[in-house]
């Protein structure tokens, strides 16, 4: 959706400088994982707010519905049942766009103006501009655009850019009922989430801390979790999200080159690597990242 | 809830059992949250099945539905055993010292005085001992073998942490940690808040689940305290405002108990209803029981209720029996009642044995539906295949369906768990031909009228002298009920001296204006001021909370009195000072009662004059043993009327006391108990985050929540059933079949109960044959036709089905 009211930071696509002159507070949403009963009230609000129905789907032997993202679903409670020390756990996250400092998503996009990135850290998604090649998908590191059947266009949350840009905290944010998820200025967010970390560790969660990782620059969809030392007990957080290397590669030397060469055949094939490399590579770093774990579980021995 | 929402977060120690805040009371919970946050409280839940309030719990101990009696009394033992006591709370404020008659006893899971053809006791040994001086004898150093203190410790000794672990299947230090958590809260600056629900209420013994709690709470001084009491989270957003108006046929309004065929006169009805102190000086607030009773006769009757015609007592309906929703639905299945008039209630769904249920409505004549939606129980004659699978043919009831607003398409009121009164404004109209409830009844009412006036009948007075001041008299406002309500002055009240007080035609400041001459009119005592000359006070709305304890003492009214906090001079010591100053409601400031509530007290009622702050037991203190109950003065563990044990494991050999002995059971309901041979296990039914009762599966939001009926079992129990995730299984008991998706979880507890392994099988109750989620069959199918002995309630938590893939 279009903002004048919000500065673009950055536009897919796009080489023409940005406005810099005017300050704009980075703002964030903190999910406090911990405080978090999965009553998917926010789920709820964000179908009212962005007016999107997903269909009534089945029960297919666990609590999460929808099962999926879907271009109609952008937010969605994911529950894990996790043992730690012979004691339960059910670790409920909220799922969705994390609005990344560093975006993929806005990086892989080939579209001029299809993605945005405002000056307050939120990445939006401009409909009207999508060609629908899924590039965002690709670039995403956290697996959360998603291409419409219907339109052939990408989806995802928007952090309610039209809500905060007349200074309204997102749907999510106003409709949960139990404060777990926060809404406001980065830093004010950041020093919220400092003390949930003490009280969590004075109950006994030794690696509770905040998820705000840097390999994308940093997040503006934040968690507090319990477990900070592994992300992916929480249906499959990254542990460590860096944007695929072939991205930056279309992004930093091979995208200007392939200005040049518009037109040339090389091109479609290019974009067919770009599109189907990052899959492995991202598999190679799982593969890897367990290997390293399992050190790790060794040396703790 | 003897305290409200936001007084949680003052609690140092939040236990939740026998309810699931975090998916039922989402709201709510936020307090929770707030005293977890902000005072570090822990919070601790007790549950069969590791919910959503467990997700978020510093301890979770899972224990065996029904069982919560043994948990609750082997606290108990904990606390008397460990002296974990407020000795100064319990001797004051409580009937410890009290003497019981000798002649009371308890043996072999007995009370003295039952009849077993009857199952019913004669509680002529439960009573304190009288003195010369008409009061009640005590012996406050608390030695006397026959004083409450000690009958209790002896009562409560056998259960002990094995005994406790044994019937529970609490594993033995999960039980011991809850209940030091829970002992620590005896100190006068801990306080532990109890929130709990349907999942004490809905069992056979559910009255005494509540009860054994609240001995809890007494023992360590945490009643009246801010962050303490008995916290009933209600279901509805108004079903403490229907309970307050009186939707039971044993109770007028305000908890006025009802006329019986047994009360021949008006003196003689009120005569036992009015009680005498049973200690000296008390307050004894049910002596006012006269007031209360004429000005509810005088708002309905007006100048017909006169000293002459006993307020037109015969005008009162005499009930024959019992009318509570199984009594009802048995009247029903018998052929006994002819029409069934049902406002914003889904009985098919809702009522235990929807089989029975099914057959009772199809023996009516006509049946009228009242209701926002088109509701399962408006199609009960219709057939939806295998989910109501009923021949139409065979069903002759006609059914009407009077489409009604929702509480957003008019005004009105709202009384939340809390007793606060909230006035709510029109958001919308109402679509097509519906009609807001004031109107319908009234319309109703307006035209039964004329027929009485013009036709005559068996008895008209009733009808035709109803008072109905309203200036439309088929559309009443809602503003002029709640009027009527509060109440006003019928002619100029004066003090001793002769001054006017109240002019006639004024709105009442409280309840404390009411006379029992018949000058005023009240129709509903503990909503007296809610209304007064100072206009609604129920549509305030100021938050502003001085104290910082969340007394937000001019937000809506707070009934009774607009007292936020029942009981609250129990927070201070006996000479009047807060027995925790860093948390004090209230104090005595020399002359008078003052601080951050309405007072529980006569306000200059001096702390040397001993008034306990009980007000409304005659005793004036609060009773540890309690005659009122039906089932014995003392809790006792009973097991479940289907129980996977087929013994209680207190009393092996007793098998008149497996189960509560004085619950009624209907002829024919006792064969249709189901055996754990055929039913091995544990079932219990409950609600869900994603929807409300039987009314959001009408929504599509919530639908896409959560949107088709599922059954929960233990990893292990799947695999021997050879059921997996997402399968669909077929789960039955002795009353009928369900079939629904498996989830297979973590999240159901596999317990050793008895020397043996006892699974569970969690049902929840929101889905059916109508609405945007997959059709459904209803849960109810399922549940045992059997309530709690004192208020009737259905024991839908706990009882015997089978379970096998489809």
């Amino acid at each position: 959706m279009a903002l004048q009211s919000l500065d673009i930071a950055r536009r897919s696509a796009t080489t023409t400088e940005a406005p810099q002159v005017r300050h704009t507070e980075e703002v964030a949403k903190l999910i406090d994982v911990s405080a978090c009963i999965g009553c998917k009230a926010c789920q709820a609000a964000c179908m009212e707010w962005n007016d999107i129905r997903p269909e009534v789907g089945h029960n297919v032997g666990i609590y999460d519905n929808p099962q999926d993202l879907d271009d109609k679903t952008w937010t969605l409670m994911r529950f894990t049942e996790v043992e730690e020390h012979g004691k339960l756990e059910w670790l409920i996250r909220k799922d969705g766009c994390m609005h990344c400092a560093d975006p993929g998503c806005l990086k892989a996009c080939p579209s001029p103006g299809a993605i945005i990135q405002y000056a307050n850290g939120i990445v939006d998604f401009h409909q009207e501009n999508c060609i629908g090649c899924g590039y965002c998908v690709t670039g995403c590191p956290f697996n959360v655009p998603r291409i419409s059947k219907t339109d052939s266009k990408a989806y995802k949350c928007s952090l309610c850019s039209d809500r905060v840009a007349v200074g309204q905290a997102p749907a999510c944010a106003k409709a949960c009922p139990t404060g777990a998820i926060k809404f406001g200025a980065k830093e004010d967010m950041v020093h919220y989430a400092e003390d949930r970390i003490v009280d969590l560790k004075e109950r006994g969660y030794r690696n509770a801390g905040l998820y705000d990782p840097q390999g994308v620059g940093g997040t503006h969809v934040m968690y507090v979790l319990h477990h900070a030392d592994r992300p992916s007990l929480y249906a499959g957080l990254p542990d460590n999200p860096q944007i695929s290397p072939m991205v930056s590669l279309w992004k930093g030397i091979a995208k200007p080159l392939a200005m040049v060469a518009l037109g040339a055949t090389a091109l479609g094939s290019l974009f067919h690597y770009v599109m189907k490399g990052p899959n492995e590579v991202s598999k190679e770093l799982e593969d890897e990242m367990d290997k390293e774990a399992a050190l790790e579980k060794e040396d703790a021995k | 809830m003897t305290n409200h929402w936001v007084d949680i977060k003052n609690a140092d120690l939040v236990l939740i059992m026998g309810g699931n805040a975090a998916e039922a009371h989402i709201c709510g919970f936020k307090w929770v949250q707030e005293a977890k946050h902000v005072r570090r409280a822990k919070l601790v839940v007790v549950d069969p099945r590791f919910t959503r309030s467990a997700a978020v719990a510093d301890f979770y101990a899972p224990i065996r539905a029904g069982t919560d009696i043994a948990f609750l009394a082997g606290v108990i033992n904990y606390l008397l055993e460990n002296d974990k006591l407020q000795h100064e709370y319990v001797n004051a404020y409580t009937n410890a010292a009290f003497l019981i008659d000798p002649d009371y006893g308890f043996e072999d899971g007995l009370f003295t005085g039952y009849n077993a053809e009857k199952r019913s006791y004669d509680k002529a040994t439960w009573r304190y001992q009288m003195g010369e001086d008409g009061f009640a004898k005590v012996d406050p150093t608390l030695q006397d073998p026959n004083c409450v203190f000690q009958l209790m410790k002896k009562h409560f000794a056998r259960y002990d942490a094995d005994a406790v672990s044994n019937i529970t299947g609490t594993p033995k230090d999960a039980f011991l940690k809850v209940c030091e958590m829970i002992a620590e809260c005896s100190a006068p600056d801990r306080v532990m808040t109890i929130l709990y629900a349907l999942g004490w209420t809905q069992h056979s013994v559910g009255s005494q689940n509540i009860r054994t709690m609240a001995m809890i709470q007494l023992l360590l001084g945490n009643m009246g305290m801010p962050g303490g009491g008995i916290n009933a989270l209600r279901g509805h957003a108004n079903v403490q405002g229907v309970t307050d108006m009186c939707p039971f046929t044993a109770n007028l309004p305000g908890y006025l108990s009802a006329p019986t065929e047994r009360d021949a006169t008006a003196e003689a009805y009120v005569a036992a209803r009015t009680t005498k102190p049973l200690r000296p000086g008390q307050m004894n607030f049910y002596g006012n029981f006269p007031k209360w009773w004429v000005s509810l006769m005088k708002t309905w009757y007006g100048d017909a209720a006169t000293a002459e015609n006993g307020w037109a007592y015969d005008w009162l309906p005499k009930p024959d029996g019992s009318y509570d929703v199984l009594a009802m639905f048995e009247r029903m299945h018998q052929g006994r009642m002819n029409g069934f008039f049902c406002q914003g209630f889904n009985p098919l769904a809702s009522v235990a044995h929807k089989g029975k249920v099914s057959a009772a409505l199809a023996k009516l004549k006509y049946l009228v539906v009242m209701d926002p939606l088109a509701t399962d129980t408006s199609e009960f004659w219709k057939n939806y295949g295998e989910y109501n699978d009923v021949d139409p043919r065979q069903i002759q009831t006609e059914v009407f369906r009077l489409p009604a607003e929702l509480f957003a398409e008019h005004e009105g009121s709202f009384t939340n768990s809390g007793r606060v009164i909230q006035w709510h404004w029109k958001a919308a109209d109402g679509p097509g031909e519906t009609r807001g409830d004031l109107e319908i009844i009234a319309q109703l009412y307006t035209r039964l009228r004329d027929l009485y006036a013009k036709e005559g009948g068996a008895l008209p007075d009733p009808v035709l002298n109803l008072t109905w001041p309203y200036r439309q008299p088929t559309r009443p406002s809602a503003d002029e009920v709640a009027r009527e309500v509060s109440g006003r002055a019928l002619r100029d009240l004066t003090d001793a001296a002769g001054n006017v007080v109240v002019k006639a035609g004024d709105q009442l400041a409280g309840f404390a204006q009411l006379r029992d001459d018949g000058s005023t009119a009240s129709g509903n005592w503990i909503y007296c001021g809610s209304y007064s000359q100072a206009g609604n006070l129920t549509a305030r709305r100021d938050n502003s909370d001085p104290s910082g304890l969340g007394q937000t003492l001019n937000w809506g009214f707070a009934w009774p009195a607009n007292r936020r906090i029942i009981y609250n001079r129990a927070s201070c010591d006996p000479s009047g000072k807060p027995w925790d100053p860093k948390r004090a409601l209230l104090r005595w400031t020399g002359t008078a009662w003052g601080g951050n509530d309405v007072p529980d007290m006569r306000p200059n009622a001096a702390p040397e004059e001993g008034v306990g702050p009980f007000i409304m037991n005659a005793e004036g203190v609060a009773r540890l043993f309690a005659p009122g109950m039906i089932e014995g003065p003392f809790p006792e563990h009973y097991e479940p009327f289907e129980t996977p044990l087929a013994r209680n494991p207190l009393h092996p050999d007793k098998p008149e006391v497996t189960s509560n002995p004085a619950a009624r059971v209907y002829k024919g309901d006792m064969e249709l108990f189901g055996k754990a041979d055929e039913f091995p296990y544990v079932a219990t039914t409950y609600r869900l985050a994603e929807h409300f009762h039987f009314w959001t599966k009408t929504s599509v939001i919530n639908a896409v929540l959560q949107p088709e009926h599922f059954v929960e079992i233990s990893e292990e129990l799947a695999a021997e059933k050879g059921i997996g995730k997402g399968d669909v299984v077929k789960v039955r008991s002795n009353r009928g079949e369900i079939k629904a998706v498996a989830v297979v979880t973590k999240r159901i507890p596999v317990l050793q109960v008895d020397g043996r392994k006892v699974h569970t099988v969690g049902i929840p109750l929101h889905y059916g044959f109508k609405g945007e989620t997959k059709p459904g069959y209803i849960t109810n199918t399922l549940t045992p036709f059997v309530g709690d002995a004192n208020s009737q309630t259905p024991e839908y938590k706990a009882f015997l089905v089978d379970i096998e893939k489809a």
